[in-house]
C-alpha cells in the first residue's frame, strides 16, 4: 500500500529499503520471545519453591528420620533433646505429637472465638452499617492484619493475659471442678497458656476471615436483598434469608484460610503459650507448645545430637499440615482477596 | 423501615410482627458487638503500645545501639531500623520484580493449566508459614554460607512475592483489553505493549501492592530468628553479615525480664507499628486514587 503522498518521502524511501526494517522488526521479535520466556520463569518460581520447600525440609529431617524411624515422631508425646543420645535410637526422644496437639487446639480455641466476630463484623459492614461508615469500619477491621505478631505477642504479654486473668482464676474454680469436663479448664493458670495462645491468634485471624466474608457477602444479588425486605422481611430475616444460604461455602473457606494462618503463626504464640515441651497438657489453661513454637525457641540453641534434624522434621509436619489446610481452603473459596 | 408498614390498620402492633421485630433487633445487636470488640481490640492493642513505647521512646533511642547490659537503661534500636530498612530493601529489590514478573505471566502469557496451576500455588503460598520459609532458606543458604541479613532477605522475599503476584494479577486484570488491542494495532509487539501500556496503567495499583507487602514484611519476626539472627553489639551495614532488625530485637527484648528492655522493646512497637502503619496507609492512598480513576 502505498503511502499518502502528504506524509513525504521519509516513509517512501524506507519501504523501498526492506533490510533495515526487518532488522528493525527482529530485534523487537526477539526481545519479545526473551521478555515472554523470562515472565513465565518468574511464573514458574511458585512452583519450584514450593517443591523445594518440602525436598530441602525433607532432606534435612532425614538424618533423625532415619535414626529414630519416620512415624516414631509422630507416635511420642515427650520432647527431650538432652536425653537424645548418637547410638540409641529408642525411645525417640524427640515426640511431636504435644505440638501437633498445641498447634490444633490453639488454633481451634481461636478460630471458635474469630469465626462467629469475624462473620458478624462482616455482615455490619456489608448489611447494616449506614453507607458512609462502612469504608472506615472496614479499614479498621483491616488494620488488626496490619499490627505485626511480634506486637500482638508483647501485647498478650502485658495487657492481655492481666485481663483475662481473674476470668481464668474464676473459671478454674468453677469450671474445672466440674467432674469429666473439668480436666479441660484446671488450674493452676500461670498466664501463658493454651487458651491466651487462642485469644491472640484469634484477634490475629479475625481480620484475613471478615475481609474474605465481605467480599462473600457483598456477592449476594441486590435484588434478592430487596425481594426479602420487599415482602416484609426484618433485616435480620433478610441476611438469614438472602445473604447467608449462599454464603456458606465461602464462610467455610475464609475460615479455613484463617485456620491455615493460625496454624502456622509463630511468634505471638511463641510468647504467650508458655513453651512446656515434655508432654500433652489437658487444660487449656496449662502452658504448652505449638510446631511452630518449638522451631522458633530452639532452632539456633539445637546443639544435642539429632535435635536441629528433629527440628526440621517438625517443620516438615508443619508445612504438610499448612498446604492440606490452604489447599483445601483455596479449593473451597477459589478466589477470595489476597491477605 | 417504617414504610413497610402496610397492611389494615393496627397491623403495626400485631404481636407477632413485634416477636419478630425484637428477634431482628437483638441479631442485629450482636453483630454489632461484633464490630465493637474487634475494632475496640485494635484500639486496645495501639493505644497500649503508644502510651508504652512514648514514655521509653526518646532521640537516644532512634539514634544508640542497645547497652551490652540488658538490665541498664538507655540505649536504642538504631542497629535495628537500618537492618530492617537493608533486610526488607533487599528483600523488596527480589521479591517485587519477580512478583510482579509472576503477575504478567499469568494475566498476559499463561494459557491453559499451568497457569491455573500456578496461580493456584501462588495463592497456597501465601499460607504457608513464615517459619518454614525461615527452615527453608536456612537449609539451602545459612547452611552454606552463615547467618547473614541476606539471608533475612531471600526469605522476606518469598514471603512477599506471592502477596506481590497477586495484587498484581489483579491490577493488571482490571486494564480494559482495548487499551492491549489499540497498542498492538499500532505495530507494537507483546512485551512493549506490557511494559509501555498495561504496567503504566495499573502502576498505582501494582505500588499499593507492593507497599501492602513491604509492610507485612517489616513486621515479620520468624523466619528471621532463623536466618539473619541478630546482632545486637554494634550498627552492621553489611548484608553479607548476621544483622539485627526491629522485630528481632522487641522480640529479644520483650522476653529478657528486665523492665529497662522491655521499655526498649515497647519504643520498638512503636516504631515498628509506626512504619508499617505509615506504609499501610501510603498504599491505601494509592489504592484509593486508583478505584477513582477508574469510576
Amino acid at each position: 500500500m502505498p503511502p499518502p503522498a502528504s506524509e513525504g518521502g521519509g516513509i517512501a524511501a524506507s519501504t523501498v529499503r526492506l533490510s533495515p526494517i526487518l532488522l528493525k522488526r527482529d530485534r523487537p521479535r526477539i526481545a519479545d520471545r526473551i521478555f515472554g520466556t523470562g515472565v513465565t520463569a518468574m511464573g514458574g518460581i511458585v512452583l519450584v519453591l514450593i517443591a523445594a520447600m518440602i525436598i530441602f525440609l525433607v532432606l534435612e529431617g532425614l538424618p533423625a528420620m532415619q535414626h529414630y524411624g519416620f512415624f516414631s515422631f509422630i507416635t511420642a508425646s515427650r520432647w527431650t533433646p538432652s536425653t537424645a543420645q548418637p547410638n540409641v535410637s529408642h525411645p525417640n526422644p524427640y515426640g511431636i505429637l504435644q505440638f501437633i496437639y498445641g498447634t490444633m487446639l490453639t488454633s481451634i480455641i481461636g478460630m471458635i472465638i474469630a469465626v462467629p466476630l469475624a462473620v458478624g463484623a462482616a455482615l455490619v459492614i456489608t448489611e447494616v452499617a449506614p453507607q458512609r461508615i462502612k469504608g472506615p469500619l472496614s479499614g479498621l477491621v483491616d488494620l488488626l492484619a496490619a499490627v505485626p505478631s511480634v506486637v500482638y505477642g508483647f501485647w498478650g504479654i502485658f495487657a492481655l493475659i492481666p485481663a483475662i486473668k481473674p476470668i481464668v482464676d474464676f473459671l478454674t474454680t468453677t469450671l474445672g471442678t466440674v467432674p469429666v469436663i473439668g480436666v479441660a479448664f484446671q488450674g493452676p493458670f500461670f498466664g501463658v497458656s493454651y487458651f491466651s495462645a487462642g485469644l491472640v491468634l484469634a484477634i490475629m485471624v479475625l481480620p484475613i476471615i471478615a475481609a474474605v466474608c465481605r467480599e462473600v457477602f457483598r456477592s449476594t444479588p441486590r435484588n434478592e436483598k430487596e425481594a426479602a425486605l420487599a415482602l416484609g422481611a426484618t433485616r435480620w430475616e433478610m441476611i438469614r434469608i438472602a445473604v447467608l444460604p449462599r454464603a456458606r461455602s465461602g464462610i467455610v473457606g475464609a475460615s479455613l484460610l484463617g485456620l491455615g494462618r493460625a496454624l502456622g503463626e509463630t511468634i505471638a504464640v511463641t510468647m504467650v503459650i508458655g513453651n512446656a515441651v515434655l508432654h500433652i497438657n489437658g487444660s487449656i489453661f496449662s502452658q504448652g507448645a505449638t510446631m511452630s513454637s518449638v522451631i522458633a525457641n530452639e532452632f539456633t540453641e539445637a546443639t544435642e545430637p539429632f535435635h536441629l534434624s528433629a527440628l526440621f522434621v517438625v517443620g516438615f509436619w508443619l508445612l504438610i499440615v499448612a498446604l492440606v489446610v490452604n489447599i483445601i481452603a483455596r479449593l473451597v473459596v477459589r478466589r477470595g482477596v489476597a491477605l | 423501615m417504617t414504610q413497610l408498614a402496610v397492611g389494615p390498620p393496627g397491623f403495626r402492633n400485631r404481636p407477632a410482627l413485634r416477636r419478630r421485630r425484637t428477634r431482628s433487633a437483638i441479631f442485629v445487636g450482636l453483630l454489632i458487638a461484633a464490630v465493637v470488640v474487634a475494632v475496640g481490640v485494635l484500639a486496645w492493642v495501639l493505644i497500649y503500645v503508644a502510651i508504652q513505647g512514648v514514655a521509653a521512646l526518646n532521640l537516644g533511642f532512634l539514634t544508640q545501639t542497645p547497652p551490652g547490659n540488658p538490665a541498664s537503661a538507655g540505649g536504642g534500636f538504631y542497629n535495628g531500623i537500618i537492618g530492617s530498612l537493608i533486610v526488607v530493601g533487599i528483600a523488596a529489590l527480589i521479591g517485587i520484580p519477580l512478583g510482579i514478573g509472576a503477575a504478567i505471566y499469568l494475566v498476559e502469557y499463561g494459557r491453559g493449566r499451568l497457569a491455573d496451576t500456578i496461580r493456584f500455588f501462588n495463592d497456597v503460598l501465601i499460607g504457608v508459614p513464615t517459619i518454614v520459609t525461615g527452615a527453608f532458606i536456612y537449609a539451602i543458604w545459612v547452611t552454606r554460607f552463615g547467618f547473614s541479613g541476606f539471608a533475612g532477605s531471600l526469605a522476606l522475599a518469598i514471603v512477599m512475592l506471592p502477596l506481590v503476584t497477586r495484587t498484581t494479577e489483579e491490577m493488571l486484570r482490571l486494564v480494559p483489553n482495548e487499551l492491549r488491542e489499540g497498542s498492538l494495532a499500532l505495530g507494537a509487539t507483546r512485551s512493549q505493549t506490557v511494559m509501555r501500556v498495561c504496567i503504566p496503567t495499573a502502576l498505582p495499583g501494582i505500588i499499593t501492592g507492593a507497599m501492602l507487602a513491604v509492610a507485612r514484611a517489616m513486621g515479620e519476626t520468624a523466619p528471621l530468628l532463623l536466618t539473619a539472627l541478630g546482632n545486637d553489639l554494634f550498627t552492621e551495614y553489611n548484608p553479607a553479615k548476621r544483622m539485627s532488625t526491629l522485630s528481632l530485637q522487641i522480640f529479644d527484648n520483650a522476653v529478657t525480664g528486665f523492665q529497662e528492655s522491655q521499655g526498649r522493646a515497647w519504643a520498638g512497637a512503636l516504631t515498628l507499628i509506626a512504619i508499617v502503619l505509615i506504609f499501610t496507609f501510603v498504599a491505601r492512598f494509592f489504592g484509593r486514587r486508583v478505584r477513582t480513576s477508574n469510576d
